[in-house]
């Protein structure tokens, strides 16, 4: 049997791994499988913008008599754009985490991984802020129109994707203090920022379409 | 170090120490129960989709059969047209959530990893998951019965009339439920056979040399993929709209109910592909086997399959002709969905290739996958009717309609199914069905099928609406609604005649005492060089492949004339089916407990919020479990020379990467050689 296919078991050649590709294609099965699974993420996100696409200037009014209020006119575009700004540069911090793990350095790795997920909880709380807003304030609830129906499902979608993200980045980050996650598989690390950086190009999009197009 | 298993014992048989993770001890068992809900092993969960979609396939079918009582006559009294609405929507829903589609992911999980020389899956727990949360969405589905009546509205379940105005029973929110689960048993799925075929396969099995099967999987997983997601997206807008009030499909409000049959149909177009190509697939292995051909043709039967899963994305909106989308979009999705025809046609032209000349030898899988390609082409040319779109305005919501896609489905899917099942039993099961009752059993269903759904076209034609709970006397439409229920009794009998066969064929198999060989039908692919059944770690040593249909090549060579030359049978360079050394993923509860989790959040989205806590609690739990335990239990006998740790040292639990968890299905397969000596 050729050495093409001498693989890693628990961790014990390890070593070969690099001259030596594991699996047919040579990514190994969690990275091809965290690809695999964010094509097919696009796809629902890909449903939900159309429906927002479509729905966008479906709008009641708030009151019967009173003019329907555009999306745009409760939008406060300069809060948004910050908030979206903290969340594009947790992806960055994911990136130093990542170059961390390859390189061994547990503390920096530790501290980029809980950098990212405070980035991500800022805008979480951002997100909090603006429904809080919107809902409460302003009257435009979840059941107001089909444009806000569609605004909180395709935010809230996104929100919920960042939320499950803070969750992996803090269990990761528990799990290099058992020595599970390091150098060894810096790997893991590296898909775990599939995920992160895939969330925040979704929300380049969806910041595009909802808040910047009118 | 010892292995203390025998062929059929997973690689953890070893003694259990103290739980890894405190909560549950490693599974262990090979036999009972508890073995099988807490195998990762893709042979069981192959059996075990099989078993819940033929229980669901009694259901169902069950559900077909009111519809026929009911319209055996005009007037008919039995079903009122409420519950006629319910019976009508559960049967279609079932038939194609929760038995066509998990019987194809029976035949993949089982099959794919057997065809391109691997251990297991690229994941092996997330297969159980894909299994589990399979059939709790199936239970979620058909649990609407006994909780105020199911869902009314169609399969496709049309806005506005899926709203709470218009079917204010809770039946719809199960149907959404239900396919809410066996979607993300799909993705799961989809995800997992995807990186298996693209990742495991044997060393010299190029995507090129990967048998037609595989090749078929590879592309409804990939439609899966992509087509799930959609549905997914549309069935999220409709909960929310019936369970908190959103307005998406609220037409006062400026809803727009097109919104959904789009949303539907993109998913839709690609499900009936989803449905079909698995069929075509296992056909494609059955044909050149009883032909003793190769398959004709092979890249362009690769090719046409793949260009049907792209054309299959441009087409969808030929459901919806009657639905007012404009002349260009009527004209286009018409030329496109005639074109759709071609690479369809292509298959079946070199599946009559392959037969033709070939020394054809008619046993009962032969005569399923003729049956396949006869039923499927009159399928086929009567949807190709529906594609002239003032045709089909005509035909649309009529029992022509019904006629066609039964056609496919059934005398297309389903025949091909039961081949597979007459194909492939003496490799899952180790006995053959009998060859004599298989053919009679095949004129007993191909006659009552035709009986059923022949007469459907011509009642179609003459304007009977599908859907409807009744008809009056005088329009014509009695004698052959009469001749469709007496062909659905035939049906029904036929499958009782099936199960009836697989008892009485397990019987002599018993009494005879003589186990089935590696390779009873002189067969092609890979699975065939192993003992039958199937032996717990598959392959004893990775097979290396030289050319497309490998092992028929072992067996055959050619004289100077270019005449086929017997050098081998497949049982004598059959692998001896010796695990020694193998290790093999390790068993494990939690995917069924993460599963079980899934039906709380369905009853509490619908009846109860509170019931989403232990839902919740559940599935994170299971969640945690599953990502701190190692999934091959460092406690196993892993059958290394080098291996560090005995039997009670767990010390390699913290180096255990993490990221690897799901990556020794590959490991296996080179650990074996060192094991095994060379051929």
């Amino acid at each position: 049997m050729s050495d093409a296919t001498y693989v890693v078991s628990d961790g014990h050649t390890v070593d070969h791994m690099d001259e030596h590709p594991p699996t047919s294609t040579g990514i190994s099965n969690e990275k091809l499988g965290m690809w695999v699974f964010l094509a097919s993420e696009c796809l629902l996100f890909g449903g939900l913008i159309s429906t927002f696409v479509l729905y966008r200037n479906k709008v009641l009014p708030s009151a019967p008599g009173e003019t329907a209020e555009h999306l745009h006119d409760a939008f406060d575009i300069a809060f948004t754009s910050t908030s979206s700004f903290v969340l594009l540069m947790s992806s960055l911090s994911m990136v130093l985490a990542v170059s961390a793990a390859q390189r061994g350095d547990m503390r920096i790795l530790r501290s980029w991984l809980a950098v990212t997920a405070l980035l991500g909880t800022v805008f979480i709380a951002g997100q909090f802020y603006e429904f809080y807003e919107f809902s409460a304030i302003e009257g435009f609830g979840f059941t107001h129109s089909p444009a806000w129906s569609a605004f909180y499902t395709l935010t809230g979608f996104h929100g919920a994707h960042v939320t499950i993200g803070i969750v992996i980045l803090l269990v990761t980050l528990g799990l290099t203090f058992r020595g599970r996650v390091g150098q060894h598989n810096a790997e893991a690390v590296e898909i775990v920022g599939l995920y992160w950086h895939f969330v925040d190009v979704v929300w380049i999009v969806v910041f595009t379409i909802v808040y910047l197009i009118k | 170090m010892t292995t203390n298993d025998g062929a059929l014992a997973l690689g953890s048989g070893g003694a259990l120490t103290a739980p890894p993770m405190g909560v549950f001890a490693r599974a262990g068992q090979t036999k009972g129960w508890r073995s099988w809900i807490t195998s990762v092993d893709h042979k069981r969960v192959g059996i075990m989709y099989g078993a819940a979609s033929l229980f669901f396939f009694v259901i169902g079918g069950l559900e077909a059969y009111l519809i026929r009582l009911q319209l055996a006559q005009p007037e008919g009294k039995l079903l009122s047209a409420d519950l006629y609405n319910q019976v009508f929507t559960m049967h279609g829903t079932t038939m194609i959530f929760l038995v066509v589609m998990p019987i194809g992911a029976a035949f993949m999980n089982y099959l794919i990893p057997l065809q391109i020389g691997a251990r297991d899956v690229a994941f092996p727990r997330m297969n159980a998951l894909s299994f589990w949360v399979f059939l709790a969405g199936g239970i979620v589905l058909n649990s609407s019965w006994f909780l105020g009546g199911g869902a009314d509205g169609g399969w496709f379940n049309y806005a506005p009339n899926n709203g709470v105005v218009f079917s204010p029973s809770h039946g719809i929110d199960f149907w959404n439920m239900g396919l809410l689960l066996t979607g993300i048993s799909s993705l799961v799925g989809a995800v997992n056979l995807i990186t298996t075929c693209l990742n495991l396969r044997a060393p010299g099995m190029t995507l090129m040399k990967m048998p037609v099967f595989t090749w078929m999987s590879l592309v409804t997983q990939f439609l899966l993929l992509f087509a799930i997601p959609v549905l997914t997206a549309a069935q999220v807008l409709l909960m929310f709209d019936r369970l908190f009030g959103a307005r998406f499909f609220d037409v006062s409000a400026g809803g727009d109910p097109l919104l959904w049959e789009h949303l539907f149909w993109i998913f839709g177009h690609p499900e009936v592909y989803i449905m079909i190509l698995p069929a075509f697939g296992l056909i494609s292995e059955i044909i050149p086997t009883f032909a003793r051909k190769p398959i004709f043709g092979y890249p362009f039967m690769v090719f046409s399959g793949i260009a049907i899963g792209f054309m299959g994305w441009g087409v969808w909106a030929h459901h919806m002709f009657a639905s007012g989308i404009g002349p260009i979009s009527v004209a286009a999705f018409s030329v496109a969905t005639m074109f759709i025809a071609v690479p369809t046609g292509v298959k079946i032209l070199n599946w009559l290739a392959t037969m033709w000349g070939g020394k054809l030898r008619f046993t009962a899988p032969m005569m399923y996958s003729i049956g396949l390609i006869t039923m499927f082409t009159i399928g086929g040319l009567s949807g190709v009717t529906h594609a002239i779109a003032p045709a089909d305005t005509q035909q649309t919501d009529t029992y022509y309609i019904v006629a066609h896609f039964h056609y496919v489905l059934f005398g297309g899917a389903l025949f091909g199914f039961v081949g597979g099942w007459y194909f492939w039993w003496p490799k899952v099961f180790g006995y053959k069905l009998s060859e004599l009752h298989g053919k009679i059993n095949f004129w007993v269903l191909f006659v009552g099928f035709n009986l059923t759904f022949g007469p459907m076209h011509i009642l179609g034609l003459q304007g009977m609406p599908r859907r409807t709970y009744t008809y009056r006397d005088g329009y014509g439409f009695n004698f052959w609604n009469m001749v469709s229920t007496i062909g659905a009794t035939l049906i029904g009998l036929s499958f009782l005649y099936f199960f009836w066969i697989i008892f009485h064929s397990y019987r002599a198999h018993k009494k005879a005492g003589v186990a089935v060989g590696p390779d009873p039908w002189d067969a092609r692919s890979l699975e065939w060089s192993l003992q039958s059944p199937t032996p717990a770690h598959n392959f004893d040593y990775t097979p290396t492949i030289e050319v497309f249909d490998d092992f028929w090549h072992r067996k055959y060579g050619e004289d100077e004339d270019g005449r086929l030359v017997p050098v081998a049978t497949g049982a004598e360079i059959a692998q001896p089916g010796n695990g020694e050394g193998v290790h093999l993923p390790s068993p494990s509860y939690w995917p069924i407990v993460l599963a079980s989790g899934m039906p709380f959040l369905a009853y509490g989205l619908i009846f109860n919020l509170l019931l989403v806590i232990p839902g919740v609690l559940l599935i994170v739990g299971a969640m945690i479990g599953w990502i701190l335990e190692p999934s091959t239990d460092p406690n196993a006998d892993h059958g290394h020379d080098d291996e560090p740790s005995g039997p009670n040292d767990t010390s390699d639990v913290a180096v255990e990467p993490a990221a690897n968890d799901e990556g020794d299905a590959v490991a296996d397969e080179a650990n074996a050689p060192e094991e095994v000596a060379a051929r």
